[in-house]
């Protein structure tokens, strides 16, 4: 797809994730937003995939560590072709296959139960070690908010990946720089964030997360790095592209209403043309 | 007791698991620092390519498990039972349990048993934490026979388990020909009919030796060995409840929220017996031997045998 092809798309996934959290009247658009456009372009151009076989044995995986976006999973999957795009309006409803965080043994294409924050990484570091021990060539994608590596297992399990020289694992940071309680620097600062995967020897790479060429070339460096694994900190918007939700801690787990949904279904028909 | 073989259940793990890791090539042991205690270090001598030290990091080391079942491999998973149960319960909870991944956590040095360490490392809890978490399995074996069978059967269920051994040595009590492992299958050792004695791990051969004490005294004790405390075998809790209508529970752990909260739960649920739960009364441990904390802690002999007459007066 070319990058106007990616935006569209990717604007396609955002209006999944709206409408899903809509019809929830609960959820987490703020974050979901922001790392869409990563998303979009992890499963539409990088990895190796096949929707009609979630399960193939050597495809590439995603674990969501951030689990709370949720909706920016299931519409990337949805709009994949894993399920129907219908099904997102399910979301969060007594039994529906889309859980209010991902759920493995549920929703086709989810590589890992994800969730309790600070955990994915870890998941991701047994996957990755596991093509190495077996000789198996496929690439594990772990994505992380910035928020979310105040928590420490995300350190553990990044000395890990550097110390077992996981070429095969590349760690996503959603720098949207809001966490529920405001602003990251604010909380408790994981800044410098690049310069903390540099010091756990990953090849970190830090991008504008809604640019599809830089995110393009990322992943190409990621995949052209040997003996380490990557790290990419993406600068990215909260609650991008909805005029109202943009780069509001207050949307990160707030569902719009009737009216606010119409305005977001509108913007996002706006953007990327 | 004295001719009698003595084998801690950690060594019995570690034995097994080279056992098992020659019959299946997926199985892989994972550590956090501590080979040489949780006896994992033989399987590391024998398939040292399919070991991973993750370092002093169980939150992590649970969730590679976690990810490196997902592709077919089965971990087992090793530390003591203080951080494997304790310090990463909710990665064992969320990232192991709630998937149902194929994970096997190897639990050391659990109870006061440890000894001289103390009460920071004397786990008395994570029988409780761990049967809280759906579908996980909860095995306690009371010699080395037991903790081997239970490795074994471990590595051949599809699902997450968890296993509890000791540090100290236990006597082997289950040498006998007919002796049968199965997953939730509680075991029978002595017949009785005036109070069935339900122990657990290395309490087990001390329950025995309390039986013998009270046939002394005219009280004939029956002794269950429940090594499944989850999926519990309530039909045999229940069968020799209704014959004694007295039952003892004895276990090294807390009496809250283990063994003898899982039989209590049975109990009340039919209101066929009374039943007094012998173990660490919500106290935290202390440094000494082994055997001087066992019956500090009246789970020896001597106790449970004081405990059963107190009970039944």
């Amino acid at each position: 797809m070319n990058e106007l092809e990616l935006q569209k798309k990717a604007n396609d996934v955002r209006k999944g994730i709206v409408t899903a959290v809509h019809s929830a009247k609960a959820g987490h658009p703020g974050g979901s937003l922001s790392v869409a456009d990563i998303m979009t372009y992890l499963y539409f151009e990088e990895m190796n995939i096949d929707p009609a076989n979630p399960k193939m044995e050597n495809r590439d995986r995603v674990v969501l560590s951030k689990g709370h976006v949720a909706p920016a999973l299931y519409s990337t999957l949805a709009n994949r072709g894993y399920f129907p795009v219908e099904e997102l309006e399910t979301l969060r409803k007594l039994g529906t296959r889309l859980q209010g965080h991902p759920c493995m043994q549920e929703t086709p294409g989810v590589d890992m139960s994800s969730g309790s924050l600070g955990q994915g990484v870890s998941a991701a570091c047994g996957m990755a070690l596991s093509a190495k021990l077996l000789g198996n060539d496929y690439r594990v994608y772990a994505i992380c908010g910035d928020g979310e590596i105040q928590e420490g297992q995300i350190w553990e399990a990044a000395m890990f990946a550097g110390h077992r020289k996981l070429d095969n694992l590349v760690v996503i940071v959603d720098n949207n720089g809001l966490q529920i309680d405001g602003k990251i620097e604010d909380v408790c600062s994981p800044y410098p964030i690049a310069d903390k995967f540099k010091a756990f020897n990953f090849n970190v790479i830090e991008i504008d997360g809604h640019d599809f060429k830089q995110i393009a070339d990322a992943f190409k460096c990621a995949r052209e790095t040997k003996g380490m694994p990557t790290a990419i900190v993406a600068k990215t918007t909260k609650g991008k592209g909805v005029s109202f939700m943009e780069n509001q801690a207050s949307w990160h787990g707030t569902a719009p209403n009737d009216e606010q949904y119409a305005v977001a279904m509108a913007d996002l028909e706006r953007i990327g043309k | 007791m004295a001719d009698t073989v003595k084998i801690a259940t950690r060594e019995s793990y570690g034995n097994a698991l080279v056992e098992v890791g020659k019959l299946n090539d997926k199985i892989y042991v994972l550590d956090a620092d501590l080979a040489g205690a949780t006896k994992t270090g033989t399987f590391k001598k024998a398939f040292p390519e399919r070991h991973i030290d993750c370092g002093i990091a169980e939150a992590n080391m649970v969730g590679i498990a976690a990810g490196l079942s997902t592709t077919g491999i089965i971990p087992f998973c090793s530390s003591f039972a203080m951080f494997a149960a304790g310090r990463a319960f909710e990665q064992v909870r969320n990232s192991v349990g709630y998937p149902h991944l194929n994970v096997k956590i190897g639990a050391t040095h659990a109870g006061v048993t440890v000894g001289e360490d103390g009460a920071t490392h004397q786990c008395n809890e994570d029988i409780a934490l761990m049967r809280t978490i759906p579908g996980m399995v909860v095995i306690v074996p009371s010699d080395d026979i037991e903790a081997k069978a239970a490795v074994k059967a471990a590595a051949e269920y599809v699902g997450p388990v968890y296993m509890r051994f000791g540090r100290s040595a236990v006597p082997v009590i289950n040498d006998n020909a007919d002796y049968k492992f199965e997953i939730g299958k509680g075991i029978c050792l002595k017949e009785g009919k005036d109070v069935t004695i339900i122990a657990t791990g290395v309490c087990v051969c001390e329950a025995l030796a309390a039986a013998e004490a009270l046939a002394k005294d005219g009280i004939d004790a029956e002794v269950i060995n429940i090594h499944t405390i989850k999926p519990l075998d309530k039909d045999l809790v229940l069968a020799s409840a209704k014959k004694t209508g007295k039952v003892v529970t004895v276990e090294e752990h807390s009496v809250i929220g283990g063994l003898g909260s899982a039989v209590a739960d049975v109990l009340a649920e039919t209101g066929v017996a009374t039943i007094k739960k012998i173990g660490v009364q919500d106290v935290f441990g202390e440094s000494g031997t082994a055997g001087q904390l066992l019956h500090k802690f009246k789970l020896d002999a001597e106790g449970i045998t004081e405990g059963v007459k107190e009970f039944l007066k």
